[in-house]
């Protein structure tokens, strides 16, 4: 019994209308509007929450919950995922040596590579991630540390940075471009998969580069400065490269429509992670055809060209491979809570309904009695 | 002079309020701590990390940053916009009671005034009420009722019967269907004399006032001066005392002849001089609406020579009565004097103090009489009465003619007289300072006493049987409530004597006109007519009526000489003049002669009696102040219900202040002795109620005196102060107010009242007839007592747990949001990031959220007005089960916390690890904030209308509006949280939606369920009763239509229509 009652109108008509017809009218008098809101007998609806009232919402709620929760559970147990830590803390660790004498303006590039097996094969398309955690990519300082305008090919942020990216605006009285903290900060790990097949071959497996920033950041909000189609050294003339990064901003990628400001990986690495333990899609590895799964089971190498340091920070590196569905990446976490919730709501409905019996019964009781 | 400008009033709640505002400033310290510690421990383990974007700064210094960042991140918890927000609240709330239609006053044509727009909740909270009863009781409409002159009583029973009849008027008038043709027709007023004993009549309670008075007197009122009703002007006189007084011209006439009427020729002049100060005794205005004010019409030549009236006067004031008529009573003295005068079968012979019996021809007879009287003095009022009594009031001077042929000569050369007269008589306006002044010089002109004009010399009088006099006025002592009296110095136009007339409070007078210089025999008169006029005082009193004395005091030439030296020095003094003028006055006003006492009736308001019965069920202790006397405040207290017969009376009246304190102490342990008593005997059906006059109440607030007259006083259900000065008024509420902490209401309306209205948490006003000083004052100013029913019952009620629980609801909403800010905060090394865009920041409290709460604090009623009308005792509960406790403001807290920690933490687990973007995890959290937010005020709302409605869908479809736009189209704005493309990609993922689903559900289920089982479990006992109610009051109205079904062919309604008022509660309380 969900009471809800409507006030009806009733009453002060009569009187209204007869002191309407005494006033005449024509006479403006104090008298207040008769009116429902003034009166404030608006008709209402009254939710006295009741065990009885209640009792059908958390039935109903449990019942829709744990169905959703356990499609959850499944479509999250359905996704496959692969993740290696490559950051070479270990002596065993292949990276060891690279993650040891490491700092960020080495110029000799360290390699390692990382063999790894995987137990099942990836039959839809495989994303690849690179993880990064401690890494406190939501700092309130280094947040800040970016020029949205210069980024979106502003030419006069291009020579004259935004305040918020010093220290890292300009260097030798040259603009840095792009700046601030973020853009610096970029993670520049090259990672290659490679197939072991087990007649010895190793096949590279293919990855796409592009499609894996948001359409409008690639579109809209990142764009390199200067009339399209210009040659990006010459627009970048008389910037400098970020001081830890090893190559200019021009010199990314070598597709014309993945360089500059709208390079994917920088991209990428400009929306900045929500957690200290996040993951950045880095490549796409498609699958070529239906026949074949994308990954197959089998050994793999991952090939790192370790340029990134996170040791000094206690930091981690990773190296994840998934596959993803309708709800994202693998994530047993909501499915469980959802059920947990569903059967929450679901136990206090049976204990509502025996409150409702015990004492509900006797309100009405007494309410029939008189 | 009483008016220091209004007191700044902060309600209780408010106080409250600031007191978790305090802790929300705690709250808020200790989060920006935690913040600024974690920071620097945070910066301690990090070297040359690359998101470090200056590493030189040590970590001391960041966490001190950070502190400081930390409170502009989160100062949102600090409701500085709740302040805004209340005050809004409240002008709605006022918006509301202002526009109640309960509230209207038709005759005024005048709505409730609401004064002070930020105390609307105070009024919810009322403990103690302190009513004035004069004008705030009663109607404050004075009308003459009775007098007694010379030691007898002249009870006025046409006059009474009159009042009578306009009651009966006006109940017609509101029941609207029954028309007593003729308001002396027999039946109905036999069953109105039974129900009604002469003058006790006048308490009766009337029904509203009706429209048909309105049109008779209303639609002149624009011309009509202040206090002049219809009912106070139409004086219907005794007929005792117009035979009286038509000897005043017969003896004028038959002066040397007549022995009957020098006999009773020592009454005449006081009869005369009785009228003479009624009429002149004032500070009455005299206009009329072809004459501007002030002016002196031209007396005209008198009737009777002026020679011829000094004659009669001097020889009069030298005469004596023999003892023998003096020593019998009253009654028997008229009778006697009566029967000698004049022919004994003439119907004027009246029992004056019986209760009348319509069916006795003597008394129809003078009725009609009196028919005529009204007739003659107002023609053109006579729309009333009809044509019937028009021949009755022929056939009277057809039967006069024959029967009573000197009375018939008095009343035909009186009605002569009338006659030239008529035109100028009904044209004069009486303007008076209080209601009184204008009853009492209506009350002479009934008796041709008539005030014509007023100059600042001069008055203007009319003399029965004498004609116009021009009356030299030598000083007017005005009135003082120290005095309590006032005082006009005329020279006598007949006598040519000095003389002071004073009208005032009659325990003054009558100490002042203790003795009586002369002869033995004339010392024995007086002390007579002193005795019978202290009588017949203590019966008005007792019948509730105002009494006034009158009394008068020749002075000698010289010694006004010399009276006068002293006066005009008093004037002419600029130091201290005040006293002097006292001083002088008080010399003059000694050795008075007491000429009569008059009794004015000040009915009670309309339902007054239900008003104070259901504020004490509300468990509001009402207590009376007032400046009458102890029997009259006492007998109003009974009219309305105040005081039962159940009820003790403990009366404190005590000279000194020792004696006071005994007094106390006593009464004090024998209210102990009974309460202990009671409390063995388990029955407590009787309460005291203690009466205490002003002069007791001088010593009782004294300091030493204080504590014991508090504590007795609270152990009374009542209080009656009566004779209290205003300043005393004011000093009981101060005391109650400081000395208990409990919310007080003074409700007054006059100028007297101001101080009291203004130190009192809730001053009401009454506008009503003593000016506009104490609406200005007040808080409120309505224009009936009886709205102070639903002023406090309903609106009080309402607005208190309006306010309250949107005040409950703003804080929880803002610590709710805050929280959310506060726990990103460990995952982002304490560094004052935030995962909300900047804008919705600012907006979310400021527009997204914040008119719902509004809505809430202005629409939501907790319970319907009729029920809380119905059960006052819901008002004590809600008072007592407070909402805004700190306990309410915990759990609030508390829920906030959960709601919190869950709105972040299911999202975060949802999210960790993944690639969300900062914004990206922002996103589900504060949409579903959002949902808790509006949700929870959904859960807490007791009703909901299409208003809330359409507010939650719009505050909800504003905020989805403003961050899809925003992020579609800002491609570079708010700098570090820059929205673009978050929103639009966030609405396209199904995740988005499970997450906020989830979360919204698991934070509202510890709420519902708290509510579900509270509401099952602990339904309220009032409430409950209300439920019963309503399903009885059901079949009853089911019951009443039946019967009314049945009946409406057979029987008039007449039963109905003469008080429609009564026969439901009847009917209820049986069901």
């Amino acid at each position: 019994m969900m009471a809800s009652s409507y006030k009806d109108e009733d009453g002060h008509i009569s009187v209204s209308g007869s002191g309407a017809a005494a006033g005449g009218g024509s006479l403006r008098t104090k008298k207040p509007e008769n009116t429902a809101f003034k009166q404030q007998r608006l008709p209402a609806w009254q939710p006295i929450l009741t065990a009885g009232t209640v009792l059908p919402a958390f039935f109903i709620i449990g019942l829709i919950f744990i169905p959703i929760g356990i499609g959850l559970y499944v479509t999250s147990n359905n996704i496959k995922e692969f993740e290696i830590d490559y950051t070479g803390v270990d002596m065993s660790s292949p990276c060891f040596n690279c993650s040891k004498s490491f700092s960020w303006n080495s110029t000799k590039p360290c390699t390692c590579s990382i063999p790894f097996h995987l137990d099942q094969s990836y039959e839809s398309n495989v994303f690849m991630y690179y993880g990064l955690s401690n890494f406190y990519q939501n700092h309130r300082r280094y947040v800040k540390s970016r020029d949205d305008s210069q980024l979106n090919g502003n030419e006069k942020s291009l020579e004259e940075p935004s305040k918020e990216c010093e220290p890292y605006a300009k260097h030798d009285n040259k603009p840095i471009a792009p700046c601030g903290a973020i853009a610096n900060s970029m993670f520049n790990d090259t990672l290659e998969l490679f197939y072991n097949d087990p007649n010895g071959t190793k096949i590279q497996i293919p990855l796409t580069a592009t499609g894996i920033a948001w359409w409008t950041d690639k579109h809209v909000k990142f764009r390199n400065p200067g009339v399209e189609n210009m040659n990006l050294t010459a627009v970048f003339q008389g910037t400098t490269k970020p001081v830890n990064w090893h190559r200019p901003v021009y010199e990314l990628d070598t597709d014309p429509d993945n360089n500059g400001f709208i390079n994917e990986d920088f991209i990428v690495w400009m929306r900045t992670a929500a957690l200290p333990t996040f993951r950045k899609l880095y490549r796409i590895i498609q699958r070529r055809n239906n026949m074949l799964p994308t990954l197959p089971r089998g050994n793999y190498t991952l090939e790192v060209v370790y340029n990134y340091p996170v040791r000094s920070f206690e930091g981690r590196k990773r190296m994840i491979l998934s596959t993803i569905s309708w709800m994202g990446g693998k994530n047993p976490f909501l499915g469980i809570a959802y059920i947990t919730v569903g059967s929450v709501c679901f136990l206090l409905g049976v204990v509502l309904l025996i409150i409702h019996h015990k004492y509900g019964n006797r309100n009405n009781g007494a309410d029939i009695s008189h | 002079m009483n008016n220091s400008g209004p007191r700044y009033k902060r309600s209780q709640l408010e106080k409250r309020l600031n007191t978790d505002v305090l802790w929300c400033v705690a709250l808020l310290i200790v989060m920006c701590l935690t913040a600024s510690v974690g920071h620097g421990l945070w910066l301690n383990n990090f070297k040359d990390a690359g998101f470090q974007v200056d590493g030189e700064t040590s970590p001391a210094l960041a966490g001190f940053y950070v502190f400081w960042t930390m409170i502009i991140v989160l100062q949102v918890l600090i409701p500085i916009s709740l302040y805004v927000s209340i005050e809004i609240v409240k002008l709605g709330q006022i918006y509301f009671i202002h526009n109640d239609l309960d509230f209207y006053n038709e005759q005024q044509d005048s709505r409730i005034q609401c004064r002070a727009l930020n105390i609307t909740e105070d009024l919810g909270q009322i403990q103690f009420l302190f009513s004035d009863k004069t004008g705030t009781l009663t109607e404050n409409k004075m009308v003459f009722c009775r007098c007694s002159i010379y030691g007898v009583e002249y009870p006025h029973v046409e006059n009474a019967r009159r009042l009578q009849v306009y009651e009966a008027e006006q109940n017609e008038a509101a029941g609207r269907t029954v028309t007593l043709k003729s308001a002396c027709s027999g039946k109905s007023l036999s069953c109105r004399s039974l129900s009604c004993n002469h003058s006790s009549v006048s308490l009766h309670t009337l029904t509203a006032e009706s429209l048909e008075e309105d049109q008779l007197s209303g639609h002149a009122a624009v011309r009509t001066g202040a206090f002049c009703s219809r009912m106070a002007k139409d004086v219907v006189p005794d007929p005792e005392l117009v035979r009286k007084l038509s000897c005043l011209s017969s003896s004028a006439l038959h002066l040397k002849g007549s022995s009957s009427a020098s006999l009773s020729g020592l009454e005449l002049t006081y009869i005369t001089d009785f009228f003479l100060a009624l009429a002149i005794c004032n500070s009455v205005v005299v206009s009329s609406p072809s004459q501007p004010r002030h002016m002196v019409p031209e007396a005209r030549a008198p009737l009777k020579s002026l020679e011829e009236m000094k004659l009669m006067f001097q020889r009069l004031s030298f005469y004596s009565f023999s003892p023998l008529q003096i020593k019998g009573s009253p009654r028997s003295f008229t009778s006697k004097l009566f029967t000698r005068g004049k022919t004994s079968s003439f119907t004027f012979n009246t029992p004056p103090n019986n209760s009348t019996d319509g069916s006795d021809p003597a008394l129809e007879c003078s009725q009609d009489t009196c028919k005529l009287k009204t007739k003659v003095d107002l023609p053109d009022r006579g729309d009333r009465e009809d044509s019937a009594a028009m021949s009755s009031g022929e056939d009277l001077e057809s039967l006069m003619e024959i029967k009573a042929d000197g009375v018939k000569q008095n009343l035909e050369g009186m009605g002569g007289d009338e006659e030239s007269e008529e035109d100028i008589d009904d044209e004069l306006l009486y303007e008076a300072e209080s209601p009184d002044e204008a009853a009492l010089v209506h009350a002479a002109r009934a008796y041709h006493c008539t005030l014509r004009g007023r100059s600042a010399e001069s008055l203007l009088v009319d003399l029965p049987g004498i004609g116009s006099l021009v009356v030299q006025l030598l000083h007017i002592l005005p009135f003082d409530s120290n005095r309590k009296r006032m005082s006009v110095v005329v020279r006598h136009p007949v006598t040519g004597q000095v003389v002071v007339y004073t009208k005032g409070a009659d325990s003054v007078i009558m100490d002042l006109a203790e003795t009586q210089k002369g002869s033995e025999q004339a010392q024995e008169i007086y002390s007579h007519i002193r005795e019978q006029t202290q009588k017949h005082l203590d019966t008005y009193a007792r019948e509730g009526l105002r009494t006034l004395c009158i009394a008068k005091k020749v002075l000698e030439e010289e010694e006004y000489e010399v009276w006068l030296k002293r006066q005009l020095l008093a004037e002419s003094s600029i130091e201290n003049q005040e006293e002097l003028l006292l001083d002088s006055a008080q010399r003059l006003e000694t050795d008075l002669t007491l000429l009569g006492c008059t009794g004015i009736v000040d009915r009670l308001q309309e339902d007054v009696p239900e008003t104070i019965e259901a504020l004490q069920e509300a468990g509001v202790k009402v207590w009376i102040l007032t400046g009458d006397k102890q029997e009259t405040a006492i007998n109003i207290a009974n009219a309305c219900k105040l005081l039962r017969s159940s009820d003790r009376l403990l009366s404190a009246n005590c000279g000194s202040r020792d004696a006071c304190g005994a007094l106390l102490e006593e009464l004090l342990s024998e209210v102990q002795h009974e309460e202990e008593r009671e409390e063995s005997s388990l029955d407590s059906t009787s309460s005291f109620i203690l009466v205490i006059d002003g002069r007791t109440l001088e010593w009782a607030l004294q300091e030493e005196l204080k504590g014991s007259f508090l504590e007795l006083s609270c152990k009374c259900k009542a209080v009656i102060c009566c004779r209290s000065t205003p300043l005393q008024k004011s000093k009981v509420v101060q005391l109650i107010r400081d000395k208990i902490g409990v919310m007080t209401l003074a409700v007054g309306d006059g100028a007297n009242d101001v101080s009291m209205i203004q130190v009192a948490d809730v001053g009401i006003g009454i506008s009503g007839q003593e000016g506009m000083q104490a609406v200005m004052s007040s808080d409120f100013a309505i224009s009936r007592f009886k709205h102070l029913k639903k002023l406090l019952l309903v609106h009080g009620h309402w607005c208190y747990h309006r306010l309250a629980n949107m005040i409950l609801y703003f804080i929880y909403k803002n610590v709710m949001y805050v929280n959310l800010l506060f726990w990103y905060q460990f995952f982002c090394g304490y560094s004052g990031s935030v995962m909300i865009n900047a804008w919705v920041l600012i907006l979310f409290n400021l527009v997204f959220t914040s008119v719902p709460p509004l809505i809430y604090g202005i629409l939501d009623q907790d319970t319907p007005a009729d029920t809380l009308m119905k059960l006052p005792e819901l008002y004590g509960a809600s008072r007592t089960t407070k909402v805004y406790i700190p306990f309410m403001f915990w759990i609030n807290m508390l829920d906030a916390f959960y709601q919190s920690l869950v709105c972040f933490f299911l999202p975060y687990f949802a999210l960790a690890g993944s690639d969300a973007g900062t914004l990206s995890f922002g996103s589900p959290i504060n949409t579903s904030a959002l949902f808790i937010i509006l949700l929870h005020q959904v859960i807490e709302s007791n009703t909901l209308t299409w208003i809330h409605m359409l507010v939650l869908v719009l505050s909800a479809a504003l905020y989805f509006g403003f961050v899809q736009l925003y992020s579609a189209f800002c491609v570079a704005c708010s700098h570090p949280t820059n929205l673009f493309g978050v929103e639009t990609l966030q609405i396209t993922q199904p995740l988005f939606y499970i997450i906020c689903t989830l979360t919204t559900v698991a934070a509202l289920l510890p709420r519902i369920l708290f509510r579900a089982l509270f509401n099952s479990l602990h339904s309220s006992a009032p409430l409950r009763s209300a439920q019963r109610d309503e399903v009885a009051a059901e079949r009853y109205r089911q019951r009443m239509k039946l019967w009314n079904l049945k009946h409406s062919g057979a029987s008039s309604p007449q039963v109905h229509a003469d008080n429609p008022g009564l026969e439901p509660i009847e009917d209820e309380v049986v069901s």
